[in-house]
């Protein structure tokens, strides 16, 4: 186990994606969407950074635990949170927003739920640690920290409001 | 490991219902969005085996499986080959050879669905059997009450009509109790067994027990053989929710619950269907909810 990024590192990364979040907006409305859990809380760290800088910025939860595909292969069905997106969704400029990107399937169903909600005019990707290793065509257009990892090892974020402290670890097996 | 069938309450624990009402929550959450759908129970299929006669029961079961992206089929058995004397065990042979996934039986023989279950690998969902259970009326009768109460515990509970026939009765007051709502019934005495809970054979004794809730049960017509009291009038004066009825209802804001079918002038004036504290609708949108969250927290063995 070894710590890929501690605390200040992390608020780096997050300050990193407010500031491409915010040259990309260049002046017009955007919404955060976090994706549960972890996804949500960077979001909303992200959003304070943009409300701070004036930004017109909106926030919303997301919730993709019925849009897995992996169901046949879980001894329990996941526990559902609400998602909470209190904004139309149609024609407005969607920020997805993870803590980590992997195989890139938890954002296919993450679409699936947004487009459950209404029709976006735009969508882009924000992610706290991109770890490579897709298996479907999506790539994040924001990216706080990219770390280059194996496989097989596995990535371990804890975050502030969530877990009590900021830290990233790689867990090699 | 989640379970692989769904047929009472007694034997879910505190635990157990605790999450099934939370579950229950975003799916309510997703009546309001625009797209009401899900995909988690895509590919799935859901056969309604319905061996009694109901609509509301029916038709809840098979929106929320709808809503979870699932093929519903339902086993007309009024035109099948039941009425050519095919027994329930060959039915079900016949289903499990369909490969459903997920089961719900109404039928009038208490454990019927208990029986169905040992016999298939699929899931298996109570939806009323005879007198014994009805637990997804149970299931969105607690979350109902969650949601005007959401600290249930020491809250009082009227359950009143005839108990004695009512698979309601005994599945709304097990999972109250299991909660720790305080459960009292209330009918003819004839009609209200002694069970664990108060019991009253009197509506105004009844309602100086301070009840926050009063849960109408429907008055069967159909399972009586004889009727138990002389007429409609008679019940309604009796045991029914008249306008006079209402005022002190209204004055102490108590709830007004019922499973549906409502006999109007019998159960309740029709003035308690405009009363603000009335339950009845939400009732039916809730069923949608929890049977959703029943169908997706089950596991069937089917491969």
């Amino acid at each position: 186990m070894s710590t890929a990024l501690d605390p200040s590192a992390i608020s780096q990364a997050i300050d990193r994606l407010a500031e491409q979040i915010f040259q990309a907006a260049a002046g017009t409305q955007v919404d955060l969407v976090g994706i549960r859990s972890r996804g949500d809380e960077v979001a909303e760290r992200v959003y304070d950074l943009l409300k701070a800088r004036g930004a017109q910025v909106r926030l919303g939860v997301l919730d993709i635990s019925l849009y897995r595909d992996d169901y046949e292969h879980l001894s329990s069905n996941p526990t559902l949170q609400s998602s909470e997106i209190d904004f139309p969704v149609d024609g407005s400029h969607v920020v997805l927003v993870d803590d980590v990107i992997f195989t890139g399937r938890t954002i296919r169903a993450a679409l699936d739920a947004l487009f459950d909600y209404g029709r976006p005019a735009k969508v882009d990707l924000a992610v706290l640690i991109d770890r490579g290793h897709r298996e479907i065509p999506v790539e994040p257009r924001f990216v706080g920290e990219t770390l280059s990892t194996e496989r097989k090892d596995r990535i371990d974020v804890s975050l502030q409001k969530t877990d009590g402290k900021d830290l990233v670890e790689i867990i090699t097996q | 490991m989640a379970r692989k069938d769904f047929l009472d309450i007694v034997s879910l624990d505190r635990a157990e219902i605790i999450h099934l009402l939370d579950q229950a929550v975003p799916f309510k959450d997703l009546f309001t969005r625009s797209v009401k759908k899900v995909p988690a129970l895509k590919g799935k299929t859901v056969l309604m085996l319905f061996y009694e006669p109901s609509t509301r029961t029916l038709s809840s079961f098979e929106v929320a499986a709808k809503r979870l992206s699932a093929d519903v089929t339902i086993f007309d058995v009024p035109h099948s080959s039941v009425t050519k004397g095919e027994s329930v065990r060959d039915t079900i042979d016949t289903l499990q050879a369909m490969r459903a996934d997920y089961i719900v039986v109404r039928h009038r023989l208490a454990g019927q669905a208990a029986a169905i279950a040992r016999q298939t690998n699929a899931s298996v969902i109570n939806a009323g059997d005879g007198a014994h259970a009805h637990p997804t009326q149970a299931l969105l009768d607690a979350f109902t009450l969650r949601e005007v109460y959401p600290e249930m515990e020491g809250r009082k509970v009227l359950i009143m009509g005839d108990i004695l026939h009512s698979r309601v009765a005994r599945s709304t007051s097990t999972i109250l109790s299991k909660l720790g709502v305080e459960v009292a019934f209330c009918g003819p005495g004839s009609l209200v067994p002694k069970t664990q809970f108060r019991r009253f054979t009197n509506y105004e004794e009844a309602m100086k027990w301070g009840p926050d809730a009063v849960y109408l049960l429907r008055v069967q017509k159909e399972r009586q053989e004889a009727p138990f009291y002389p007429s409609d009038r008679e019940y309604h004066s009796v045991f029914g929710i008249s306008e006079e009825r209402l005022k002190r209802i209204r004055d102490e804001g108590i709830y007004v619950m019922h499973p549906g079918p409502i006999n109007r002038g019998v159960e309740l004036c029709d003035a308690v269907l405009d009363y603000e504290r009335c339950l009845i609708s939400q009732q039916v949108e809730n069923g949608i909810a929890a049977r959703m969250a029943v169908l997706f927290g089950l596991k069937p063995q089917v491969s």
